[in-house]
């Protein structure tokens, strides 16, 4: 089964949800981090491709896409790093890229190199509703690979119904209108939107992202929704780490509790 | 043949669409349920129009080019969008833009922009309409188009630069992207060419068919036809092109000819000619032809010509160069000097960097002495004096 899926029902509540780059801050780094998540109780994995040109991204991300790149991470690369750790991984991974990326490697290879590479889930931000119904739905649901469609707050109602239910993994709820990597504090505007999404999507799984970076945020998100992603603030942490097996964990438990834990 | 027109998805054939982020989706919705409405209205072309003929100068001279007819053997005939208010054929659509920004209530403008044309022609229609400015740039175009920076900032207009990537217009564009997703609800992006996501290329193709209109007016008067043999454009996004091409797009008898820029030669790795080295994928929200490797990673573009450096071109060219109704020529940086040089000492008329590789395609092509030639002479070449007189003088 869809560890992904097997995830969103089994734990309703409080999921970590991740984002890292792959090959950043170094190229073999994607393995190391992934390794460390695995002991460090995070949910969800979410790996960006990177990207050239990332449109929905803020400068911390793209600033990881570019030296990724200059790192030298390829599609194909990527795939052999994660099938290398294949047998030891257990928490769900989604990779999150755009949508060139996947047209020019072949959507068919893709989607096949996702399936043997053990990958749960896509969120691809760039894709239309339109354009997923038409030529990739078939190809996701024929290899039991989930994906993820955002709503923000301007999406209207209308459309987060159809969004609700074009999303067979969870449904990623922008927390603000603008793009990652903002830090200020959550705002009561931003409460209403989470409590107004919560209720359109009743029972189904969704995740705040954009702009979660500590545990006072993350508290918040999983008020209203079943979980958060942290992307920009862990990158940010990543750029930081001397040791990523040291302090990856540390850095995680920071996020979940509100203990200061000291550097060692 | 098969007609060239938009369907009602935004696409040419295979090329267009609009391949944005949930974050851009009510924005560009709004703009593709109102843009049709509010162009064909009244209010709209009344004042559109008044503002081209009294503020912008229309219509723009169609000059029979006797120095240039007797050289290459031809009628030579040059469109003159280098006499508009602001020296480019790109006022015509931020004139357009803006009447549309205020009709659908927005009060903050952005824009990026290239060699600076459409950057000085956004700054002043806002300085027009008293509204609030930003232009992304590249860092590099920054300093080769160091006049038309000064012009924005004397127009009242933030000038922001953009610091990734090869610092040109791709990545200014990438910048005015990202700063709409930022601020949803007030601001209005002026795209500057037939490039981003659906409604924008149709939208700017509307907004420079003038162009095209006025061809074929005083096409009619002068030689008793309304259309000419070729015509003759550079692409860079592909507005000047559209726009001169607009009202020919199912006229067969007359051959459309893209100018791309070759840089320093095709196949050196310093080029931007998209026809030859780019193949079908997305950039700035559209389908369309673009440099890229095997990854999708888009591959930084060189020109020595500011508005022709972009790694893609606009989904209706695309669909003229896959069906065969348009013929493109690359033109290297040299050819362009060169060219720009000739039209100065044969007709008194220094044209933009971007336009000299339009008229270098004259000396690739053979006429016959009846054939009918329209070159649209973009822009003038006030911008690019300093390189002019770096590699020329
Ligand atoms: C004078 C002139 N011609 C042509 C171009 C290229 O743009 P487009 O292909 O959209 O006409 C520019 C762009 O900056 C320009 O300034």
């Amino acid at each position: 089964m869809n560890r992904l899926i097997k995830t969103l029902e089994q734990k309703p509540s409080n999921l970590l949800n991740l984002f890292f780059t792959a090959g950043f801050p170094y190229l073999t780094d994607t393995i190391t981090i992934l390794k460390t998540l695995q002991n460090s109780e995070v949910d969800i994995v979410e790996i960006g491709m990177p990207y050239s040109d990332p449109l929905a991204d803020g400068t911390t991300i793209q600033e990881s896409s570019t030296i990724a790149l200059k790192n030298g991470m390829k599609l194909q690369l990527l795939f052999e790093q994660l099938n290398s750790i294949k047998e030891d991984n257990n928490i769900p991974i989604i990779l999150m890229g755009y949508y060139n990326q996947l047209l020019q490697y072949g959507l068919d290879r893709f989607l096949d190199d996702c399936k043997n590479a053990g990958v749960d889930g896509l969120i691809i931000p760039d894709l239309p509703l339109s354009e997923y119904e038409a030529v990739l739905k078939d190809k996701l649901e024929a290899r039991d690979i989930a994906i993820s469609f955002l709503i923000t707050p301007n999406t209207s109602t209308e459309r987060v119904d159809l969004i609700k239910r074009a999303s067979t993994g969870f449904v990623y709820v922008v927390a603000d209108n603008s793009i990652t990597g903002k830090s200020k504090d959550i705002s009561d505007e931003q409460i209403q939107y989470f409590k107004r999404t919560k209720k359109l999507m009743d029972t189904k799984p969704h995740l705040i992202g954009f702009g979660i970076k500590d545990n006072t945020s993350f508290r918040q998100a999983c008020d209203y929704a079943n979980g958060a992603i942290i992307g920009s603030a862990f990158i940010k942490a990543l750029k930081e780490m001397k040791d990523l097996e040291q302090e990856i964990p540390k850095w995680v438990k920071s996020i979940k509790t509100n203990e200061v834990i000291p550097n060692s | 043949m098969q007609k060239i027109q938009i369907n009602d998805d935004g696409f040419y054939g295979a090329f267009g669409g609009a391949y944005i982020p949930e974050m851009l989706y009510k924005n560009v919705d709004d703009l593709k349920n109102q843009y049709l409405k509010i162009i064909e209205s009244d209010s709209f072309q009344k004042e559109y129009h008044q503002l081209l003929k009294d503020y912008v100068g229309r219509p723009s001279p169609l000059y029979y080019s006797k120095n240039l007819s007797q050289k290459y053997n031809a009628k030579i005939y040059l469109k003159r969008e280098d006499l508009n208010h602001t020296g480019a054929h790109k006022i015509n659509n931020t004139i357009g833009q803006i009447l549309i920004a205020q009709r659908m209530g927005k009060t903050r403008i952005i824009a990026e922009t290239g060699a600076g044309q459409h950057g000085v022609a956004t700054a002043t229609v806002c300085a027009l309409m008293g509204l609030e400015c930003i232009v992304y740039m590249g860092e590099v175009d920054i300093e080769r188009q160091a006049p038309n920076v000064a012009r924005m900032k004397m127009l009242g207009a933030e000038v922001r630069a953009a610091t990734s990537g090869s610092k040109t217009l791709k990545d200014a564009t990438n910048e005015a992207i990202r700063d709409w997703i930022n601020n949803p609800n007030d601001t209005f992006y002026i795209i500057g060419s037939v490039v981003g996501p659906h409604p924008y290329p149709d939208m700017v193709a509307k907004l420079q068919a003038v162009i095209s209109e006025e061809i074929k007016k005083q096409l009619l008067e002068k030689e008793n036809r309304g259309h000419p043999d070729y015509i003759i454009a550079c692409v860079g996004g592909g507005s000047n092109a559209a726009g001169a091409f607009y009202h020919y797009l199912n006229e067969k008898s007359t051959q459309l000819i893209i100018v791309e820029a070759a840089g320093m030669g095709i196949h050196t790795g310093e080029s931007a000619a998209t026809s030859v080295l780019g193949s079908q994928g997305i950039i700035h929200g559209s389908k369309t032809l673009l440099m890229q490797d095997e990854d999708g990673q888009i591959i930084e573009p060189y020109s020595i010509s500011a508005g022709l450096d972009y790694p893609g071109i606009g989904p209706l060219h695309a669909h003229l160069i896959d069906s065969e109704r348009a013929h493109v020529f690359s033109v290297t940086d040299k050819e362009a000097l060169q060219a720009g040089l000739e039209l100065s000492r044969l007709e008194g008329i220094i044209p933009a960097l971007e336009t000299s590789h339009a008229l270098a395609v004259l000396d690739k092509m053979k006429f016959t002495s009846k054939e009918i030639v329209v070159i649209n002479l973009s822009g003038r070449g006030d911008k690019d004096l300093a390189t002019y007189m770096k590699h020329c003088l």
